[in-house]
């Protein structure tokens, strides 16, 4: 393995980890418009929306990263995938648009504070639907020509990748949930901890029949599941994901605002390792690996410089916006 | 339904709508951070109210705009995958990492610092919460130096090499980022989001002057603006002249389409004034032109030879008639700006800058005037450069991604009904901000609280962070 090989699979981890920020981030803020057809209450939106409001661009930014990294970074991969998920990608940007839109529109109008409030609903249901399903048509595999998608536009559509749209949604909806639990108080969290409680079901759910269903799609990841010496490493994930859930479910009973939250990410964290092992070296899953897709070595050397730096400091200014807005959120006590 | 258009004649045009909606919002967010970090840098230092209310005012304006510009920019940075999945591929690896440093050193010290900026103010302190204002600006600025470096490179490639698989790879990024059109077009394009700005500002400050000439927001305001427009008008058309000349020498067949010159001049081109460019026939219709002022201008000779697009071979010509139309919109809204600068300076001498009923109708209907300039000259780029991406190098058609029109078609679509119905509504909203002046004690976004929850008495309130 050479020099590039090495910067190659770095930079795999460097869009991996863009990717996961962005789920982790975004996930929450999604996932409370999932969740916000359950609090009809006017109030009860309000706090909603001011719990993520100084925060969400930052969120979506990360978005942005992943896909002008990955082109950058993999432009053989991104000019492959992109078309091949050309109809849920679509979908998604134009619900991100709506839901978007709606944290400064529904503010700066009386009459139409409910259709924004719908809008931000059906966006945030349409955008985590259409990345869900993204994400199983990419896992699902593509057709490939030469350097050229060759697949058709509705090819992203099967039982698998409605699957794991539907998984997705109940994951950013546990999210979304116990980032209530964490941010608010009274009976709109006591009715976040009931929802969490559904919520976690509904993903250990998820999490175990996209499980059961990715190695019968293609015998790769049978293989790097189930095959000696492999399962040494992959045996312990579904473990850790037992014990995080019963620390959760510990924290559900015990009504801990401060740990749900942080554990539901955690198992994000685990699936998404999941994810990583399933389709490691691939790029674009059996046919396109990260050293076939990977820029000349002096593009990504050129961009990991920036990387090194302005991570750390991305990551430092976003933990102090957060920090600013800290705590629980008082219901028109403060801003938005 | 698409049968008659192919799948890359409706790429472009989802490129160009897409682009033309986007761009308004960043030239808008540019122009007004830099305005608030003004207007809050004087209250620190005045302590005068008018600047907070001014800032508050703004703020809120602001934070709509800051909106749709984020979920439109967002479209764009996928545009190139879905639709120029083959430019992606070839110019991944000297575009892509340019993107990646906008997004690393600029969206994201925007979006981290935006919400300490609009909610903020009680929360952190004054000079905290300077810094992120003046942090956003710096990031709408720094935004703009890398997303034109990467238009620049495709306009006037440098410091590139080819490698097997046909991608192109930068031999030197020195080069790549400060490539010949670069320094040009940064300049121009910043000066055009200032100018922009200040026709807005003015307009708004116009338009309630008209109604109360006492008012103290719309009075600073107006001034501000129009100072703006005296002062950097001039200095426009200028770096204006100088991008020219740099386009001439380095994409000679842009200039040509620009000025109408089908034919070549040997002993001094002529200055078009209007026509109707016919492509089939070679040659501009109807012409009203001024002898020997085109080479005057471009080559500062009367009598200067200048080359026509009859030395380009016709599968290379740009789509003549778009950008020799959308270059004079662009100069003529430019000249109409420096008038109203000039009108201005009169009215501010004789002393009636917050009378003059005929200055401020003039402001209000240079209102818009930054944006269709802006857009007319982004055309007159764009169409320029055409029939490539990346210009001399990789023909547009060569680009796009393997799709069918119908799927590219339907996303058009979409974007179309979609962006119509969002970013009208935006306007309107924002029109309604603006129809009210800013008065004492304007607040800024935080303070749209709706109604308090029962249970917080003011004082406990008052104690909370």
């Amino acid at each position: 393995m050479n020099a590039a090989a090495d910067i190659a699979t770095l930079w795999a981890f460097i869009i991996a980890f863009a990717v996961f920020v962005y789920v982790v981030m975004d996930g929450f803020d999604l996932g409370l418009g999932l969740l916000f057809p359950l609090f009809p209450q006017k109030t009860d939106r309000d706090v909603i929306m001011n719990s993520v409001a100084p925060v969400w661009d930052g969120n979506e930014t990360w978005l942005v990263l992943g896909g002008g990294g990955l082109m950058a970074a993999f432009p053989l991969a991104y000019a492959v995938l992109m078309p091949a998920i050309y109809t849920p990608l679509i979908a998604m940007l134009i619900g991100l648009i709506f839901r978007g839109v709606a944290f400064e529109f529904r503010w700066r109008t009386q009459s139409e504070r409910n259709r924004w409030d719908v809008a931000f609903a059906a966006g945030s249901w349409l955008a985590t639907l259409a990345q869900g399903i993204a994400l199983g048509a990419i896992l699902q595999g593509v057709q490939v020509e030469g350097r050229h998608y060759a697949g058709g536009w509705w090819d992203w559509l099967t039982p698998f990748s409605i699957l794991t749209g539907l998984a997705l949604a109940a994951g950013y909806a546990l999210l979304g949930a116990t980032w209530l639990v964490l941010k608010t108080e009274g009976e709109l969290r006591d009715k976040a901890y009931h929802l969490s409680w559904y919520l976690l079901f509904a993903m250990l759910g998820a999490i175990g029949v996209v499980s059961l269903a990715t190695p019968l799609l293609h015998i790769h990841y049978a293989e790097r599941w189930f095959a000696w010496p492999n399962i040494i490493v992959t045996a312990p994930v579904p473990l850790a994901v037992a014990g995080v859930a019963a620390l959760l479910l510990r924290s559900l009973i015990r009504k801990q605002d401060n740990q749900p939250f942080f554990l539901s990410l955690g198992l994000f964290a685990l699936s998404y390792a999941g994810l990583g092992i399933s389709m490691y070296p691939y790029i674009v899953p059996q046919s396109i690996t990260i050293w076939q897709a990977a820029s000349p070595e002096n593009s990504q050397l050129f961009m990991l410089v920036g990387v090194a730096v302005l991570i750390p400091l991305i990551l430092g200014y976003t933990a102090w916006a957060y920090w600013v807005f800290r705590g629980k959120v008082q219901a028109g006590a403060g801003y938005h | 339904m698409f049968g008659g258009l192919d799948a890359v004649v409706l790429a472009r045009a989802q490129f160009a709508f897409t682009m033309s909606f986007h761009i308004i919002f960043p030239v808008f967010t540019i122009g007004l951070a830099s305005y608030l970090a003004v207007l809050e840098a004087l209250w620190l230092w005045t302590g005068r109210d008018v600047f907070i209310n001014l800032f508050n005012y703004w703020l809120k304006i602001f934070s709509v705009v800051f909106g749709m510009g984020v979920v439109s920019g967002i479209v764009m940075s996928y545009q190139f995958g879905t639709n120029w999945s083959a430019f992606a591929d070839k110019a991944g690896p000297v575009i892509g990492p340019l993107m990646a440093y906008e997004v690393l050193t600029a969206f994201f010290l925007e979006a981290g610092f935006l919400g300490v900026m609009l909610f903020g103010l009680e929360r952190v302190g004054h000079k905290l919460h300077f810094l992120a204002t003046l942090m956003v600006a710096t990031g709408t600025l720094i935004s703009a130096f890398w997303i034109l470096s990467a238009n620049s490179w495709m306009q006037t490639p440098t410091g590139y090499a080819v490698n097997a698989d046909g991608q192109f790879v930068a031999v030197d990024w020195f080069k790549v980022i400060f490539n010949p059109s670069f320094p040009y077009r940064l300049v121009h394009m910043v000066l055009a989001a200032y100018l922009t700005t200040a026709l807005v500002v003015g307009a708004v400050g116009a338009f309630h002057l008209l109604r109360d000439r006492h008012l103290a927001g719309p009075r600073v305001m107006f001034s501000m603006a129009m100072w703006m427009a005296a002062l950097v008008a001039p200095i426009q058309i200028l770096a204006g002249d100088q991008h020219g000349l740099n386009t001439l020498e380095h994409q000679p067949t842009k200039i040509m389409a620009m000025e109408g010159h089908f034919e070549s001049h040997p002993d001094g081109a002529p200055l078009i004034l209007f026509g109707l460019p016919d492509m089939n026939a070679g040659k501009v219709k109807y012409a009203l032109e001024i002898p020997h002022l085109g080479s005057l201008i471009l080559e500062h000779s009367l009598d200067a030879p200048m080359k026509g697009l009859d030395t380009v071979p016709r599968e290379n010509w740009p789509p003549v008639p778009v950008t020799f139309w959308a270059f004079r919109i662009m100069v003529g809204l430019g000249f109409l700006i420096f008038a109203l600068g000039l009108f201005s300076l009169l009215a501010r001498s004789l002393g009636t800058l917050y009378q003059s009923r005929l200055l401020h109708l003039f402001a209000i209907a240079m209102g818009p005037a930054g944006f269709i300039a802006v857009l007319a000259g982004w055309f007159t780029t764009e169409t320029g450069r055409q029939p490539f991406t990346v210009y001399g190098l990789l023909r547009t058609v060569e680009s796009a991604s393997p799709l069918a029109a119908p799927a590219v078609g339907s996303s058009l679509a979409a974007f179309a009904i979609v962006y119509f119905a969002v970013f009208t509504t935006g306007v309107i909203y924002i029109l309604r901000l603006m129809a009210h002046p800013p008065h004492p004690g304007e607040q800024g976004p935080s303070s749209d609280v709706p109604s308090r929850a029962a249970g917080i008495t003011p004082a406990v309130e008052g104690m909370l962070p």
